[in-house]
């Protein structure tokens, strides 16, 4: 009789298709994102997440179409990141039938972009979705740092201090991904997840690097998450999301089963 | 039904009023879409939905004239459905970024959802996701309210947002949810007047059974 926690299936979408890929390159077709996004609401998904990983801007326009569709049969709620820089993207998104958006490069490059957009937008709409790699040696103090561009480019920020600096200029909600863990299956960097989560006044949502249920469960009880994302352990099917959310009850969190 | 229900949707530049659409469409209605009170006539059922800011929201409202309108419609004894801060306007205040006036409909105010748990432990806000309803007082039955086929304590709504009102008049509560032990207002009713907190339009089945309940209203 409280808040649940969340379960969201992240749908990596690059011009119009599902693709999934490990650290971030090889990327795999995995399917149709409206035809997945309504799988996903049938199997109890608490939310979805959109990211558009479209690279050329001629096919931008594809995840508005997509993010539409999905609203025209899904009832849940939706976020939607990938190229968000303006204040125009937000509100082109949020009209095709998103609930939240993710900004990520461009919070890093212009976090006054943040603030502009929560002040539009209201703060429960603005999602700031952290890449961050550990670069801290063994036996140091850990320490995580952005990288952006697809976690191809440095940027010497400190992912704490920066997840701290955004929710002040008004992020409503953060999505950390560890990018070291992303894709690799052996579970979130649940030290990365607790030390923001414990920082900040907004939920967190834990992402990178699902592999097993246990890693779910680890997301919200040892790294304070209140939400956990995964991608290609339900994309490939390895679990349900219903498997996931009474697996992750039955390990004492509070879900939405019904 | 033998003829779709009707609704007016109040569009004051609120970005999720098309997903309020969509679930309404979904639920057998026809949607009539309104950008001002000036050219808009009675509406049969009146829908307010809204997201953001409460200072952005009702100045808004004022500005394209709503306020008068949704007044003189909750007068008529149709029914009106406000949703998240379309619920909130409803109050007479708002404390969030500083006091603003709401319309002043049901006595109350709105504040912010707390930050820390009735342990004294801190918990997030906004409070974001998916919390099961419990009537807001033993004794109130939601027989013939927006929830009639809701069973208390059991099934989720999905609620997004760091305010919620507090309604001066106990009789006006009709269901909460609980956040870290607190009571957080998660639906109203009184009479024809009915709002939620929680998004019916992103909750699912659970959602869309509200919808199709305020349009049998």
């Amino acid at each position: 009789m409280t808040l649940k926690a969340r379960v969201i299936p992240c749908l990596d979408v690059k011009d119009g298709r599902v693709v999934k890929g490990v650290s971030f390159v090889n990327l795999v077709d995995a399917g149709d994102p409206v035809e997945s996004a309504k799988a996903y609401d049938a199997a109890g998904a608490d939310e979805l997440c959109f990211l558009d990983i479209t690279a050329s801007s001629d096919n931008r326009d594809t995840i508005f179409d997509v993010v539409a569709r999905t609203a025209d049969h899904c009832f849940m709620p939706l976020t939607v990141g990938g190229g968000v820089r303006t204040v125009a993207d937000i509100r082109k998104l949020l009209l095709a039938g998103a609930d939240k958006v993710s900004i990520n490069s461009a919070a890093v490059s212009n976090p006054d972009f943040v603030a502009e957009a929560a002040d539009k937008f209201g703060n429960q709409c603005i999602v700031v979705s952290i890449d961050s790699k550990k670069v801290s040696a063994e036996g140091e103090e850990d320490r995580w740092e952005i990288f952006t561009h697809g976690g191809r480019k440095p940027t010497g920020i400190d992912a704490v201090a920066f997840a701290e600096k955004m929710v002040e200029r008004g992020a409503g909600e953060l999505l950390l991904t560890s990018m070291d863990r992303d894709g690799q299956k052996g579970g979130y960097d649940i030290a990365l997840t607790r030390t923001i989560a414990d920082r900040v006044s907004v939920p967190v949502i834990a992402s990178g690097g699902v592999g097993t249920l246990d890693h779910l469960v680890e997301g919200v009880r040892d790294g304070h998450a209140t939400a956990v994302l995964a991608a290609s352990i339900f994309h490939f099917g390895t679990y349900t999301v219903g498997e996931a959310k009474r697996y992750m009850a039955e390990h004492g969190i509070a879900m939405r089963l019904d | 039904m033998t003829k779709a229900a009707e609704i007016t949707l109040v569009d004051y530049g609120m970005a999720n009023m098309l997903n309020v659409a969509r679930a309404f469409r979904h639920c057998g209605a026809e949607i009539r879409v309104v950008e001002s009170a000036a050219e808009a006539g009675p509406a049969e059922r009146l829908v307010v939905p809204g997201v953001g800011a409460f200072e952005k929201s009702i100045r808004a409202v004022r500005e394209k004239g709503f306020d008068e309108f949704i007044r003189r419609h909750v007068e008529t004894g149709r029914p009106f459905l406000g949703v998240c801060v379309g619920m909130q306007m409803l109050f007479e205040a708002s404390e969030e970024f500083g006091e603003h006036q709401g319309l002043g409909i049901l006595p109350g105010r709105v504040a912010r959802v707390p930050s820390v748990d009735t342990a004294g432990e801190p918990q997030p806000v906004p409070h974001i996701g998916w919390s099961a309803l419990v009537p807001a007082q033993a004794e109130r039955s939601w027989e013939g309210t927006l929830l009639a086929d809701h069973q208390p304590g059991a099934s989720s709504v999905y609620f997004v947002h760091s305010f919620a009102a507090r309604p001066a008049d106990e009789g006006d509560m009709l269901a909460d949810c609980l956040y870290g032990g607190h009571r957080i207002c998660a639906a109203v009713q009184r009479d024809n007047i009915c709002a939620t907190q929680f998004h019916p339009e992103r909750s699912g089945e659970i959602g869309l059974s509200v919808i199709r309940r305020f349009l049998s209203l």
